[in-house]
């Protein structure tokens, strides 16, 4: 089974872990002021990226904690995981 | 008005545990006050409230005036007092930690814990585990959130030997895996045993 590195706990079995989508959605500026359509965009509407793709993950049997990581769609290789509140990393 | 007793999930595992023999005993621990404290940054001031330190490093314990802190996150760790009512222990927990900006809520119904000691206990564990639980990486102090069987569950070492351990699971769970472990360690019965 592939191992997932949690930025807490380190690596465990990919079963401990959960999806959340694409990460780096930002949340509308002035939400009160976007249209449906683009609210619509904002809440539903994802990237369908072949190949490094950044995620949300979260550790659901470990330490519950959400994370990012760079999982390659076509290969299912994970490249980098990285806290929330880190930088978006530059991947060649 | 009726008296609402509080019954223990393995009261009825009881008999089938006390089968089991030395190399892999299972006992059912009893019940204790277990508070879930979350709380931004941990500082001197914390073990001045608390009287514990809490432990900073993911996945370890450490043991506390009557009890045990475990980390569960890194702004989360789960206290437990045998010395304390869980109503007397929340209150405590609460008053220390709410000045630094945390928060404490008594779960104490939410785990029950499992006692076990014995030299193949470790090979009972890592049977529905994937965990490496060899003393040399998982000694006193250690603990994991992770997957027992099916079942979730935080299992902390207590010996540097490989031979002791609790394991805490939800109550719900707790019938379960009680089923899962006697399963488990049915090869270590020997017929004189
Ligand atoms: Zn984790």
């Amino acid at each position: 089974m592939q191992l997932i590195e949690c930025p807490w706990c380190g690596p465990r079995e990919e079963v401990e872990f959960h999806y959340g989508g694409q990460a780096h959605v930002p949340y509308p500026d002035n939400p009160a002021e976007v249209s449906d359509e683009e609210w619509a965009h904002y809440v539903f509407f994802r990237d369908n990226t072949k190949g490094r793709f950044a995620e949300r993950w979260n550790h659901t049997a470990g330490c519950r904690r959400w994370f990012n990581a760079i999982r390659d769609t076509a290969t299912y290789r994970f490249e980098r995981v990285y806290r929330l509140d880190g930088p978006k990393p530059v991947t060649p | 008005m009726a008296e609402l007793l509080r019954t223990h999930p393995l009261e009825a595992w009881h008999v089938a545990f006390e089968r089991l023999p030395d190399t892999a005993r299972i006992a059912v621990e009893p019940f204790v006050a277990m508070v879930d404290v979350r709380l931004g940054a941990v500082g001197p001031e914390v073990r001045a409230g608390l009287g514990v330190d809490l432990p900073t490093i993911a996945n370890t314990w450490v043991p506390a005036d009557a009890g045990r802190a475990t980390w569960l996150g890194p702004d989360e760790w789960l206290l437990s007092s045998t010395a304390e009512t869980p109503e007397e222990f929340e209150s405590r927990v609460r008053a220390a930690v709410l000045p630094l900006g945390g928060s404490a809520t008594d779960v104490s119904a939410q785990r029950i814990g499992l006692r076990l000691t014995g030299a193949r206990v470790r090979d009972v564990l890592t049977k529905g585990c994937s965990i490496d639980l060899h003393p040399r990486v998982f000694g006193r102090g250690s603990s994991v959130q992770t997957m027992l069987g099916q079942a979730g569950v935080v299992l902390l070492a207590l010996s540097d030997a490989g031979d002791d351990y609790v394991v805490l699971v939800r109550s719900s769970f707790a019938g379960y895996l009680a089923d899962w472990l006697l399963d488990a360690a049915l090869e270590f019965i020997t017929p004189d045993s």
